[in-house]
């Protein structure tokens, strides 16, 4: 059998591993659409509602697609990361981490398996969203490149498969409440980032760190393809960009994981379940 | 010549832990405890063999099986399977070895099948053949078959630790670490397992590394049996041997227990009694 077969078989087990996970906790996942879903709505409506709150006249319908768009590509982008940092945390909460740490199964390869299964799940997520959502809303995306919005998306899900690697060491330090601090980055990334709004409006020293964050030059790029219809030459250098940073964080993320792997090997932490 | 299996040469681990007992202040750092889990370890397992680790919990049997699984980095010596350096050639080392430990770790809410299909992905193994494989395993084993698409909660104990012991020879490891793989089954399963163990002795190539604190277990089923006390291996012999080293109390034929409280001046439930180190 030739080495790359062997991998890719290694691949598949985490994209099937997680495909049960979601069949055996349906239920979990039914309550986390919901809970997306309806925040994405929640957000959506306070755009609808500026002219109530401001008694003043206006464009509520940009406002409304501007909002569902950030909505929207954050709720993706936080897929891939959370499906990404949770790659230990879920084994740490079925107690099979050690397992899966003695197979002859690469990090590369590990990675590889849970990516593919992240992008596809928030596809498929934000899809189901999107699809619910409009039927709330009247959006008009009349005059949107979305060649150019895909191809920004995916640019950016690059750095997020980094962001998350970077964060799976997290339940691999710290067994009991390595999880919990994940959501901590994913927090930080959405204040940040311009999620819902301008990163203009932050304080100068937010906005400092907003511009090394990848999520905000998505999000531009994003809104530029939906809301202006930029064209997608215009965007080459931004895609260009947001690919390059996101090889360099994917690289440093397997780097900090492969030294804090070690460390963990050497303390003794894997064994702990939290 | 027999092949050389397993080598372990000067291995010791530490294990530092923080003391959370006392009054934590802000800015003080919390005290470190240092428990030594292996103090230089050396021993041979020759290709083939039975080799058994007796001792108490809390010795160091988990930490050296572990060592050996590539899951702990000794702080010094080497350990070596069929040639590989398991710290700087893992995985030469990991397509040679599987484990089955004391606690049968899987994904609860999947069944046997689900569960022993992704230990045979991770090992590169065909689909069809590893399902053929596993449903094989598992009837020998003595599962129903009506069980092996089941949730694993639902199932036993012992059955749990049955599925764990096919998903341990699902991928044919010519080096088997079992790390107490019967504590706690009744006494049936506890038959099945080591009926099984000895029937891959005797049908594979495969090499099996035993850690157990059942003295008549280590007796039954071990070609050569370490005893291990506080991180040290006091005697090394075949079960014979090691009775020999203790006169019989009363006519009565020497047993394993005989040999520890001789060697170490304590029952083995006195020993258990310390506190376990944390791997």
């Amino acid at each position: 059998m030739s080495a790359f077969v062997r991998e890719m078989r290694g691949a598949y087990a985490f994209v099937e591993r997680n495909v049960n996970l979601i069949k055996r906790y349906w239920g979990w996942e039914v309550v986390w659409l919901i809970y997306s879903l309806t925040n994405a709505l929640a957000i959506t409506y306070i755009g609808n509602g500026m002219g109530a709150i401001s008694g003043q006249e206006i464009d509520t319908q940009y406002i409304v697609t501007y909002l569902l768009v950030g909505a929207l590509i954050w709720q993706y982008l936080s897929v891939i990361f959370y499906a990404i940092s949770e790659m230990i945390a879920w084994e740490r909460w079925e107690g099979t981490i050690e397992y899966t740490f003695m197979a002859p199964v690469s990090r590369p390869t590990h990675l590889v398996g849970t990516t593919l299964f992240a992008i596809g799940y928030g596809i498929v997520r934000t899809l189901v969203i999107l699809g619910i959502v409009v039927a709330f809303f009247r959006l008009n995306l009349g005059g949107a490149n979305l060649i150019g919005a895909v191809l920004m998306l995916l640019a950016g899900s690059v750095s997020f498969v980094g962001l998350g690697i970077l964060a799976a060491v997290l339940p691999l330090l710290y067994p009991e409440r390595g999880a919990q601090m994940t959501n901590a980055v994913a927090a930080i990334l959405l204040l940040i980032s311009g999620v819902y709004y301008p990163i203009e409006t932050l304080p100068a020293w937010l906005q400092r760190i907003a511009a090394a964050s990848p999520a905000t030059y998505v999000i531009k790029g994003m809104r530029a393809c939906l809301l202006e219809g930029e064209e997608t030459v215009t965007l080459l250098p931004t895609v260009g960009a947001l690919i390059g940073i996101g090889v360099a964080i994917i690289a440093a993320g397997l780097i900090v994981f492969r030294y804090v792997e070690a460390y963990a090997k050497r303390s003794g932490r894997l064994k702990r379940s939290g | 010549m027999r092949t050389t299996a397993l080598e372990v040469e000067g291995v010791r681990k530490v294990f530092v832990r923080k003391d959370r007992t006392g009054k934590r202040r802000l800015l003080r750092r919390s005290k470190k405890q240092e428990v030594a889990a292996l103090r230089k370890i050396d021993l041979t397992v020759a290709r083939g063999e039975v080799f058994g680790v007796l001792g108490p919990n809390g010795s160091g049997k988990s930490t050296l099986i572990r060592l050996v699984s590539t899951l702990l980095l000794p702080d010094s010596g080497s350990l070596r399977v069929f040639g590989h350096d398991v710290e700087h050639d893992p995985f030469a080392v990991k397509r040679m070895i599987n484990r089955v430990s004391v606690d049968a770790a899987f994904f609860k809410k999947f069944s046997p099948i689900e569960n022993l299909m992704y230990a045979a992905r991770l090992y590169g193994l065909e689909a069809t053949e590893a399902r053929q494989r596993m449903r094989t395993i598992m009837k020998r084993l003595g599962l129903k078959e009506e069980t092996f698409n089941s949730p694993m909660e639902h199932m036993s104990r012992g059955m749990q630790q049955k599925v764990a012991v096919a998903r341990g020879f699902l991928t044919a490891p010519i080096l088997l670490l079992l790390d107490e793989p019967t504590t706690g089954l009744d006494p049936h399963s506890k038959r099945d397992v080591q009926a099984f163990v000895r029937e891959i002795r005797q049908t594979h190539d495969a090499t099996v590394l035993l850690t157990t604190h059942d003295m008549d277990e280590a007796d039954r089923l071990c070609d050569r049996i370490a005893i291990i006390d506080e991180g040290r291996i006091i005697a090394l012999d075949t079960p014979a041997g090691l009775k020999t080293l203790v006169s019989a109390k009363n006519g009565d034929e020497t047993t394993m227990e005989d040999v520890f409280l001789a060697l170490t001046g304590r029952t083995f439930e006195e020993a258990e009694a310390k506190e376990e180190v944390p791997a």
